[in-house]
């Protein structure tokens, strides 16, 4: 079914193109070629790469600090108190206004852009692991504290696996939102990357390769998910009827 | 093993206007199988917390010999709260704490019927066994005290007898101190040494009764039955309790 849908939508892209015949809406043979062209040059996968190793280290870096701030909010009410306005804060200032603050106050280097892709993305991952670690089963926390587990084995073995569905809610989210914000930070301030590239082509009106290069996004981003996410979904879910 | 005595002078949680709990003395024979019976909501899972360490917030002492310390405890909850995403060996073994051989587990699997079963995951065990892996699990930790709340609760009567009959035979094989909460005289009847029985708000020792009845004769309901009867005769005072 999910193959026929795919060339379904193919089939209509193609019709339309080829009934507006217009540079605004090439072919997906054209996108294909562009696609091809990209990567025997070398340029589409260098470009590709360099967005990809920006969006892995701000990903985890953004996945490590928000579920230990989270973890620690959801089980302190204090300092959850202390934190929650400034977290609905940092959740509603724009994408934007963050990466450029972050670019005028540390000039436009590498570090620059993950920190501003980092605040984006950090107030999302902490406020959803907090409401799975408010949510966590009290019963079992009391039954791991009568049995005298140790602080490790208790994360590792009581709450971690309460947390997994909003970790993975959590990193589903957090991929689709940082690409998008890495292109801009590219856009604003980087001289390579999928961001810089689309520039360009937006500045010659070259929309085959802005396609060719989204598709090539996109299929790297559906290629994580088969390949990392749902596997480890299905070994961490495996005790499910 | 080690004699326990809990004295709580005062138990009142924030929001209420009189104590749950108020100079309550019990002592615990080592070995010995001690059932509370009170009326619901009088405060027994209260105490068990309290004796468990989960609730530290009241006026008293708890002494394991000559320490002034928490026992070291198996807690069978009501609710068998195993780990889910573990399967039952391993919700078995991640209560120990290392200093327990492997072997144990084996036999008590094997005592409770549960060998089979042992790589299984909880959702896919019924009631009646869940709770028998809790048995274990309390049992396998070789605990100072065993603290039981009710865990035949929502079993029907034949699974009840069932699992009752498979704790006594474990606890007869592997002697500890035992603390059952239960409303149900003649379950207490069926399994204690010795029966204390509670008032509510706030809770007090009503009265204390020794159970006569030889452990070769607890499945007999007839022994059971009549012992409940004399029971109620000879002390009026439990009544309103039951």
């Amino acid at each position: 079914m999910p193959t026929l849908s795919l060339l379904a939508f193919l089939a209509l892209w193609q019709g339309l193109a080829i009934y507006l015949n217009s540079n605004t809406l090439p072919t997906p043979i054209a996108v294909a070629k562009v696609f091809w062209q990209g990567c025997v040059s070398g340029q589409l996968p260098f470009h590709l790469g360099v967005t990809l190793l920006r969006l892995i280290v701000s990903f985890a870096i953004a996945m490590l600090l928000g579920c230990a701030i989270g973890i620690v909010l959801g089980r302190n009410k204090k300092l959850d108190a202390f934190f929650d306005n400034w977290l609905v804060i940092f959740l509603n200032v724009p994408a934007l206004v963050t990466i450029i603050l972050c670019y005028v106050w540390f000039g436009l280097v590498e570090s620059a852009a993950i920190l501003a892709v980092v605040i984006n993305k950090l107030p999302n991952v902490i406020v959803t692991i907090r409401e799975g670690t408010r949510a966590l089963d009290q019963d079992l926390l009391d039954m791991a504290r009568c049995y005298r587990f140790s602080k490790r084995k208790t994360l590792v073995h009581v709450i971690w696996p309460q947390l997994h569905p909003f970790v993975m809610g959590a990193t589903r989210s957090g991929l689709a939102l940082i690409w998008k914000i890495i292109l801009v930070v590219e856009l604003l301030g980087r001289s390579n990357g999928m961001g810089y590239q689309l520039h360009l082509f937006f500045q010659l009106f070259d929309v085959a390769s802005i396609l060719a290069y989204t598709v090539a996004f996109v299929a790297v981003i559906q290629l994580i998910e088969l390949l990392i996410l749902k596997p480890l979904d299905k070994k961490a879910l495996r005790w499910r009827r | 093993m080690t004699d326990i005595q809990i004295n709580i002078s005062n138990k009142t949680y924030p929001t209420a206007t009189k104590p749950s709990i108020e100079d309550l003395k019990l002592s615990l024979n080592s070995n010995e199988f001690t059932c509370l019976v009170g009326p619901s909501g009088c405060g027994k899972t209260t105490l068990l917390n309290i004796i468990a360490g989960l609730d530290n917030d009241y006026d008293g002492d708890i002494l394991v010999g000559e320490r002034h310390t928490h026992p070291k405890i198996g807690y069978i909850f009501q609710n068998p709260r195993l780990l889910p995403w573990r399967t039952v060996r391993e919700n078995i073994e991640l209560a120990l704490d290392g200093n327990q051989s492997p072997e144990v587990i084996d036999e008590l699997l094997e005592v409770m019927q549960l060998t089979a079963a042992q790589h299984v995951y909880p959702e896919r065990l019924s009631l009646g066994m869940s709770r028998r892996v809790a048995i274990i699990r309390a049992f396998a930790v070789d605990p100072e005290v065993l603290l039981m709340d009710e865990p035949f609760v929502s079993l029907d009567a034949p699974t009840a007898r069932q699992v009752r009959e498979l704790l006594l035979k474990l606890w007869q094989q592997r002697p500890h101190t035992v603390l059952f909460v239960t409303h149900d005289l003649r379950e207490a009847i069926a399994l204690a040494d010795r029966l204390i029985f509670l008032s509510a708000s706030p809770m007090r020792v009503v009265s204390e009764v020794i159970v006569p009845i030889a452990r070769n004769e607890r499945g007999n309901e007839l022994a059971i039955e009549s012992f409940r009867q004399q029971l109620l005769k000879n002390h009026p005072e439990i009544k309103p309790l039951l």
